[in-house]
């Protein structure tokens, strides 16, 4: 009882500082679209060529806005003792960083993919690969905010915080960048994509339990 | 509950902390009892906050136990935090929410089940007024206020209090006074960092400097400790 | 209980097991050296560039080596708290990161002559640069808190999250490089290996890990010697303050 009451309430919080803060979802967004923007201007706007590296462009853009998001997870509520009142609640500390996690990816990772099929028009990215880029992102960027809920733990209280958690966390986000572009492109191509979206589906039920109990212990460690 | 407030013990042996590479005391006993107030007194730097946060579960000891009637608290440390109150330098305020929505989030997490103490809270420490007013307009004194509110919005029965006058005015700081003298009478324990400026009538003192360490060079381990 | 509860008794082991673990780096090596070199035979294909191998591969070995040792020194230091594990893991990843660099050095001087370009995304070289920044992301954090105990515990969690993440990461680029290579590609290390070029391959093999552990040594009685000092500094800034 009490868990679900602690991860509903702490979710309500996250999500009602996000509308009232409101511009941090709409920067997301819009650095992902702006980025995405770049690359044609970076390569040339040639049809065949943007629409073979679209799937790539969306997927290392996504993961980028999704990286900088990261830092307003745990490090205002550190900044103001939030957190380790929060580390002091009755309930397992790992449920509100679950909850932290889950509001994250509901005001950061959900515009992401609302935003990627508009951008995947702009690249000429292949009908075919539309559904599959939707399912693929959905099943990956959840990850993404797992993976990320370590680095954004760990570089509390730490000097340069920003630049340090891209290098802590980027080469974590690989695996979920190989599987996500290579389950558009086998769609695009005419290939099943089941087996990338298998691996990105168990690439999400690990991070599942082992990163919130991980940036738990990093949350702990650092207000201690 | 299983452990009525007013039977409830709080002690801690030979506690020793650090923080960073620096010992900042060692062999520190205290015990506090149904009613007690404990009072940390020492200079900036001598462990007082280092020590309530200790007593929270914030830090782990270096050595040293902290028991709860008997009962090893590093056991089950969300079943401690369930048992405290702490109030520490910052006011845990969010700038957007409203009074009462910072309240109530912390009653709820700390199992409050309505919303009717919280209300009695914002009333006790003259903050009714402002319920629905955003955090980022409240001054200095007025958030610290609504920080305190959290004592009363949801049951505890130990308070750590980590110099909680601050930014107060005088007529605030006797409302405080009033509120753990209450507290205590109720079976409440608490324990206070101050520069002696909160009167708690029969509490007992804790000189930090009683337990700072002298470093003095130790052969056998081949370090200052 | 205490930071650095025992270093004295791991200063006379280091004392005692340093001039040993060092002569044996020498002799190995250049044993290894010599086999390598002068006593096996060129490779019928690749002819004498196939000597990068000797080196080439146990630093890969090692890049793993030393990250393993470094998750298990992490995990003693986060279970058990033992004061010595911080200080190893602290001074393993440079050492670790060094491994990895020559690997990837090696790696772009053999892709030369195999491959006609000093870089392809070969599976093996592309998880071995990963592995580097890895190995960059822990260093970074170790120094990123003014504290140093701060960013030892911080960075013990690290390795863990990546010792974690080797085994998929490697999974995941083995993937991506059979979708995106043409299988004809000749894989470094695939083909049976003859015992002439075994016999070189372990010694070099022996004489890194042997090389390793006096470094190792090396930096942690350097960190022991650097926490003394500092703890000198601050009883004196205490002195003052307190009183």
């Amino acid at each position: 009882m009490a868990l679900g009451a602690t991860f509903a309430g702490v979710i309500r919080r996250e999500l009602r500082l996000a509308l009232r803060q409101g511009s941090d979802s709409i920067m997301v967004v819009t650095f992902f679209v702006l980025t995405v923007v770049l690359f044609p201007f970076g390569i040339g706007p040639e049809v065949n060529i943007l629409e073979r590296v679209s799937a790539g462009i969306l997927w290392v853009t996504a993961l980028l806005a999704s990286m900088l998001s990261l830092d307003r997870l745990f490090q205002t509520d550190y900044d103001d003792g939030s957190l380790e009142l929060l580390t002091l609640t009755p309930t397992a500390m790992e449920i509100v960083v679950v909850a932290k996690i889950a509001a994250h990816w509901l005001t950061t990772g959900l515009p992401l993919i609302v935003a990627a099929p508009l951008l995947a028009v702009l690249l000429h990215m292949d009908g075919a690969g539309f559904v599959t880029l939707l399912l693929a992102m959905l099943l990956g960027t959840p990850s993404l905010s797992l993976i990320g809920s370590i680095g954004a733990a760990l570089v509390l209280g730490a000097r340069r915080g920003g630049v340090l958690l891209s290098l802590l966390i980027l080469p974590l986000y690989i695996p979920v960048l190989i599987f996500g572009v290579g389950a558009v492109d086998a769609a695009i191509h005419g290939f099943s994509p089941d087996a990338h979206l298998m691996v990105l589906g168990a690439l999400l039920l690990v991070a599942l339990p082992l990163c919130p109990w991980a940036a738990s212990a990093a949350v702990r460690q650092a207000i201690e | 509950m299983r452990n009525g407030t007013l039977t409830s013990s709080f002690a801690g042996t030979s506690l020793t902390c650090v923080r960073g590479e620096r010992v900042v005391f060692t062999g520190l006993d205290f015990s506090l009892n149904a009613g007690d107030a404990l009072i940390l007194l020492g200079p900036n730097g001598s462990g007082k906050s280092s020590l309530l946060r200790l007593m929270a579960g914030l830090i782990r000891p270096a050595a040293g136990e902290l028991s709860w009637n008997g009962e090893a608290v590093a056991a089950d440390r969300e079943r401690h935090a369930g048992r405290i109150h702490y109030v520490g330098h910052h006011d845990a305020i969010k700038p957007v929410l409203t009074v009462i929505e910072n309240l109530a989030f912390w009653a709820r997490l700390h199992g409050a089940e309505s919303d009717d103490k919280t209300d009695a809270a914002l009333e006790r420490l003259g903050l009714d007024h402002l319920a629905g007013t955003p955090g980022k307009l409240l001054s200095a004194g007025q958030k610290r206020r609504l920080n305190l509110a959290r004592l009363l919005a949801a049951p505890a029965p130990l308070w750590l209090l980590d110099e909680p006058s601050v930014a107060l005015d005088r007529a605030s700081v006797r409302v405080l006074e009033e509120i753990i003298a209450e507290h205590r009478a109720g079976g409440g324990m608490v324990a206070v960092s101050t520069h002696a400026d909160i009167d708690l009538p029969g509490g007992r003192e804790l000189q930090m400097a009683d337990y700072a360490v002298t470093a003095t060079w130790n052969a056998e381990l081949g370090t200052w400790l | 209980m205490h930071r650095f509860a025992n270093p004295a008794r791991f200063l006379r082991l280091a004392a005692v097991v340093m001039p040993w673990t060092a002569g044996a780096t020498v002799l190995l090596i250049a044993a290894g050296l010599f086999f390598g070199l002068v006593a096996s035979p060129a490779d019928y294909q690749q002819g004498d560039t196939v000597r990068i191998m000797y080196v080439h591969v146990p630093s890969a070995w090692m890049g793993l080596f030393v990250y393993t040792t470094m998750a298990v020194a992490s995990a003693t230091a986060l279970i058990w708290k033992h004061p010595l594990a911080d200080l190893v893991a602290k001074s393993a990843a440079p050492i670790g990161a060094g491994f990895t660099l020559v690997c990837l050095v090696t790696g772009a001087l053999w892709g030369k002559p195999m491959w006609g370009t000093w870089w392809a995304w070969d599976a093996r070289l592309t998880s071995m640069l990963i592995l580097f920044f890895l190995y960059l992301g822990h260093m970074a954090l170790v120094d990123a808190f003014d504290d140093p105990t701060r960013g030892a515990r911080a960075a013990a969690i690290l390795a863990l999250a990546g010792f974690v993440n080797v085994p998929i990461i490697k999974f995941s680029v083995d993937w991506w490089n059979t979708l995106h290579q043409p299988a004809s590609v000749v894989k470094m290390g695939g083909p049976a290996i003859d015992p002439s070029m075994l016999a070189p391959l372990l010694l070099m093999g022996v004489g890194f890990t042997t090389f390793f552990v006096t470094v190792l040594f090396l930096r942690v009685r350097a960190e022991i010697l650097a926490a003394k000092i500092r703890a000198i500094r601050l009883t004196q800034v205490r002195g003052q303050g307190v009183g």
